[in-house]
């Protein structure tokens, strides 16, 4: 099944629904997952506005489940590559990939921070939806934002708590990158939750877009 | 595990390992699965790779036939040449086996066509 740019929007999120999830989220990994209507929505910006997905090479780093590969390689991405610690993450990407018939994303089992590729620039789209960076893993999500980069010869497009944006301005200025806010997004709470008492889990997410300096 | 992704596969973060690449291929279990010919695609990705080490690794599990050795000048607009490197860097899959470093022996099991390339902390540099 390999369906092309075109694809309606609420078709691909309808796609994105059926990849399964992590089964048993690990604190450890800082695991969440990634919404489809948030995947969804981010590949398709990333598609029709930059044409960054379709016929590119494309790294999937911190993959977990695999929703952000699934997603580029339905809309037509020539390869993906998709890379987590956690096998139980892979496993489950693995079964998705087989459901859907998806033949061109490839797994690797490795640390991203710790580099066993000599893919500097190699990749022409790094997509991640990195680590939050909490407690005990403080500036992760900036170490795995400098090494997309690395990896990447044209943009890394990266989710972020909306509430962590200077911050990242700042970060990019240092590192001497391009990089802005291309969308603005929510992770929906199911109806059913509307009046649970953790109403803070509604939390608003920025689609980062970071790129070297064209000179 | 697909050509294309060992080809930027190393062991170099292994303590006392220099390059650790290529890495060597063991395979007990290739398959080949059938993946959407893009010749554009093909051709941008070939000069990004080391193609004597692809070609090495092709052979290594059986799959070498009618590759060239080397890369010849306007490989991108032979049809015929993209359509086999397409056939090996992606369509090629180890899917059992194991990736050894080639200085320090180091072994990587190779799972349901996943490598495991982690390091335990007394391993990394």
């Amino acid at each position: 099944m390999k369906m092309t740019a075109i694809m309606k929007l609420k078709v691909l999120q309808g796609h994105l629904q059926e990849v399964n999830g992590f089964e048993k989220p690990k604190i450890v990994y800082e695991q969440y997952e990634t919404p489809s209507h948030i995947a969804a929505v981010a590949l398709y910006t990333i598609q029709t506005q930059y044409g960054d997905i379709e016929d590119k090479l494309i790294l999937d780093a911190g993959c977990g489940p695999g929703i952000l590969g699934i997603g580029a390689s339905l809309l037509g991405a020539g390869c993906v590559t998709a890379v987590d610690v956690d096998h139980d993450a892979l496993d489950i990407l693995h079964d998705n990939t087989k459901e859907m018939e998806l033949t061109n994303i490839d797994a690797i089992q490795c640390d991203f921070l710790t580099q066993t590729c000599r893919w500097d620039k190699y990749f022409d789209t790094v997509l991640m939806n990195p680590p939050f960076g909490t407690k005990n893993n403080v500036g992760i999500d900036m170490k795995f934002l400098q090494m997309g980069v690395q990896c990447s010869s044209g943009a890394v497009y990266s989710l972020h708590k909306s509430s962590t944006r200077s911050h990242i301005e700042k970060k990019i200025k240092e590192w001497g990158l391009n990089g802005s806010v291309i969308a603005e997004l929510r992770y929906d709470l199911p109806a059913t939750y509307k009046f649970h008492r953790k109403q803070s889990l509604d939390i608003a997410v920025d689609l980062w877009r970071i790129h070297h300096t064209r000179k | 595990m697909k050509l294309i992704t060992h080809n930027m596969l190393t062991s170099k973060c292994l303590k006392g390992v220099v390059t650790g690449y290529p890495l060597a291929i063991n395979a007990t279990y290739v398959k080949v699965t059938e993946v959407g010919f893009d010749p554009e695609f093909i051709g941008r990705v070939i000069p990004k790779l080391d193609w004597e080490v692809l070609w090495v690794a092709a052979d290594s599990i059986g799959h070498s036939e009618g590759l060239p050795k080397t890369l010849e000048p306007k490989f991108e607009e032979n049809e015929e040449f993209l359509k086999k490197a397409h056939r090996v860097l992606l369509e090629v899959e180890v899917e059992e086996g194991h990736l050894t470093c080639p200085e320090s022996g180091r072994q990587f099991p190779i799972s349901k066509g996943i490598p495991n390339m982690l390091l335990n902390e007394a391993e990394v540099q």
